[in-house]
């Protein structure tokens, strides 16, 4: 099979991940949005692997996955205390970062 | 002997010192301690003179170094000290009088919250003046000379408080400035010239330098005699100094400040007996002033101001015979310990009156004292003889030498300066003797004020009156002492120097000349004020007199010549400092500012506009990453 169908699947899954960021309010499905970018960034990474014959791009991957669990674990922490505190998962209610 | 000069100005800066640092604990006999290092370089100063008398004139001048103030490279300044028979009769005047005002002070300022540190500022002043008379170097006079402009400033703005005396401290600073100004100017050029500015390498060196350049210092010199002597035309702050206590204005007019300038010009003798021009030029300062402070000492009312314009009168007289050259610097020194004598004396008497009448000082409100105040009376008559120089007194044998030697000078020159000289002779007997109508004879003519307080004259503590008594018995005989068998002149000529000069005139014939040109202007004043009753609001006057009230116009000139043209390049420039330079600036501040408010809109606190811009910023730089490797 082509490798480069793998990285259209790449590209549509980031582009999916992207406006899903910008469009959707929920942290929750924000925060899905972000993973799935970060997975197509990954898939982009092992095929680009694959083309090349190095191990490179599957060893940035592996970074990236650890990275990104650490970055749930945080990140969902944030949400929940967010959430116990307004009652409310939706971004545009944590406003306060203006002047 | 010599290791006991520095303990000369050592003691009054030792008093300053503690009694400013002191505090309170002082404030009971401080004066008293000021009074004692007054008066313990005056017996220094004794002991050392018993001590030169014993030498041969060529090996009376004692040095003594310190240690070196300053040295960089070549330039090398001295604490050290000299004392010759010049610096010898300064430091006995300074310290003798200086004293006795001391003495008075304590009587004077007896009432004063602030006596301590008046006594303070006194004993700087004796300290500053003693060093700049003791100094072996033009840098360390400098420094004395200085420190004379700051206790003149601190004294004459005393009772800051009044507005008008903080005024006339500040004008006698700034005045100051400008002839300082002179002084360091000179400096400079002697160090160009000669490579030192010690006096001894100075004055050997001056033969060989050109006399353009002797006459660039002279002229530097005379402009800072200008400023501490009161000179026209750096003359006008003298008037306003009588703002300060009237034992200041003694201090200042008798031992200390406005000698300096005297000072300066007869020890740099060397320097003007080569530059004849610079010379001329001191000459028609001194004859210049001491008309014009004649002048104004006739019109004023004020008794301590008429006394200032007398005081600017004889120095006048003093630089004019400075000027002559060895024909004249002796005489000038010895009208100046002279007139320490019978100003201080005038000064403390009137001060003495003001006592007596609650501080009033319009002669117009006095008349008729001799009978409240006799001592007053006989010390403050005894100096006006002195000074208007009836014979036999002391201002007759100093005033009339500097006569015949403003006439020994020669030619028209000689007419010119010898008959300027009598007129000032006429003009001083004439004001003195206003004074002493004014105040003493006629009618008792001071009334009540509004609450019905009436003044009632009496006379002053003996406290106040035995300094005036003691400076009375100077003011009769000092001068007669120092003319007998022509002492004082064999004691300063190795200093100064003496030749005789081309008198056209003999010496009995100016001494009559002297007598009747002072007969006639007491005679005149007795007109005038003597048989009418003097009213108590001045006539109109001449125009002469009105300018005369107004200082001869002396303000009025500064403040056209000097000050406002200042004043309008000032605000030229404040005009293009604040609409050029800040206009710019605040322009910019003001653009930044605005654009800073628009920008500060984009955050708005969403999260996903964040999330937008940081997208729309990737894609933008990942374009021109792609677009780069096309090109």
């Amino acid at each position: 099979m082509n490798p480069v169908n793998y990285l259209y699947l790449s590209a549509l899954l980031f582009t999916i991940g992207a406006s899903g960021v910008l469009i959707r309010r929920n942290a929750i499905v924000l925060f899905m949005c972000v993973e799935l970018m970060l997975n197509a960034s990954n898939l982009a990474l092992v095929t680009f692997s694959r083309m090349h014959g190095t191990l490179d791009g599957q060893i940035i991957a592996f970074f990236t996955m650890v990275v990104a669990a650490a970055e749930v674990v945080v990140g969902l922490a944030i949400i929940v205390s967010i959430f116990r505190t307004r009652h409310s998962a939706s971004v545009d209610d944590s406003n306060l970062m203006k002047l | 002997m010599n290791s006991l000069i520095p303990l000369l100005v050592a003691a009054p800066l030792a008093g300053a010192v503690l009694l400013l640092l002191g505090g309170r604990a002082l404030d009971r006999y401080g004066h008293w301690l000021a009074t004692a290092l007054a008066a313990l370089p005056f017996g220094l100063g004794l002991a050392l003179l018993s001590d030169m008398l014993g030498r041969d004139a060529e090996h009376r001048t004692l040095t003594k170094y310190l240690f070196t103030w300053i040295q960089v490279d070549g330039f090398r300044a001295d604490m050290a000290f000299r004392l010759d028979q010049l610096s010898m009769t300064f430091v006995l005047l300074i310290t003798g009088v200086g004293t006795l005002i001391h003495v008075y002070s304590v009587g004077y300022m007896a009432h004063d919250e602030r006596r301590r540190r008046f006594f303070a500022y006194l004993n700087l002043f004796l300290a500053a003046m003693l060093l700049l008379v003791l100094a072996d170097n033009y840098l360390l006079l400098y420094f004395g000379w200085e420190g004379v402009g700051l206790a003149s400033y601190l004294l004459i703005g005393f009772w800051q408080h009044k507005p008008s005396a903080a005024t006339a401290a500040k004008k006698a600073f700034i005045v100051n400035r400008v002839g300082d100004m002179g002084l360091s100017i000179a400096i400079m050029l002697m160090f160009a010239e000669f490579g030192s500015f010690a006096f001894g390498p100075v004055f050997a060196g001056a033969p060989g330098a050109s006399e353009g350049k002797l006459t660039a210092i002279g002229l530097m010199l005379l402009l800072a005699a200008c400023g501490k002597s009161a000179q026209v035309p750096l003359q006008s702050w003298l008037g306003d100094a009588m703002e300060g206590p009237t034992p200041v204005s003694a201090l200042i007019h008798a031992a200390t400040m406005v000698t300096a300038g005297v000072y300066l010009i007869t020890r740099s003798s060397a320097i003007f007996d080569l530059a004849p021009d610079a010379q001329t030029a001191v000459v028609v300062v001194g004859t210049v002033t001491l008309l014009f402070g004649a002048i104004v000492g006739c019109a004023k009312d004020d008794i301590k101001k008429a006394l200032a314009g007398s005081t600017m009168s004889q120095i006048g007289y003093m630089v004019l015979a400075a000027g002559l050259g060895p024909i004249g610097y002796v005489f000038a020194i010895m009208h100046l310990v002279t007139h320490g004598f019978f100003k201080a004396g005038l000064f403390l008497g009137a001060g003495s009156v003001m006592h007596g009448m609650d501080d009033e000082v319009n002669m117009r409100h006095y008349g008729g004292l001799r009978k409240y105040m006799p001592v007053t009376f006989a010390t403050f008559g005894l100096g006006y003889l002195a000074i208007i120089g009836f014979p036999g007194l002391s201002g007759f044998f100093s005033k009339d030498k500097i006569i015949e030697a403003a006439f020994a000078k020669g030619g028209t020159e000689g007419w010119i300066l010898g008959l300027c000289a009598l007129v000032g002779a006429a003009v001083t007997a004439f004001y003195m003797t206003r004074v002493m109508l004014l105040t003493f004879f006629g009618e008792k003519r001071w009334k009540s004020d509004a609450e019905g307080n009436a003044p009632h004259p009496h006379e002053s503590p003996k406290i106040m009156t035995l300094p005036m008594v003691l400076l009375a018995f100077g003011s009769v005989f000092a001068g007669g002492l120092f003319a007998y068998n022509e002492s004082f002149l064999k004691w300063l000529e190795p200093v100064t120097g003496y030749s005789e000069g081309d008198s056209p005139l003999t010496a009995t014939v100016v001494t009559a000349l002297t007598t009747v040109c002072m007969l006639a202007g007491v005679g005149l004043a007795y007109l005038m004020y003597g048989r009418s009753p003097v009213p108590v609001v001045p006539p109109v006057g001449s125009p002469l007199t009105r300018a005369a009230r107004r200082d001869l116009l002396q303000d009025d000139f500064n403040h056209a010549v000097l000050v406002r043209p200042g004043r309008a390049l000032t605000a030229t420039l404040v005009f293009f400092d604040s609409r050029g330079l800040d206009g710019f600036v605040n322009g910019l501040a003001a653009a930044i500012g605005g654009l800073s408010g628009r920008l500060r809109r984009i955050q708005n606190g969403f999260v996903r506009s964040y999330a937008l811009s940081m997208f729309g910023g990737t894609l933008v730089l990942v374009a021109t990453t792609l677009l780069m490797r096309s090109v």
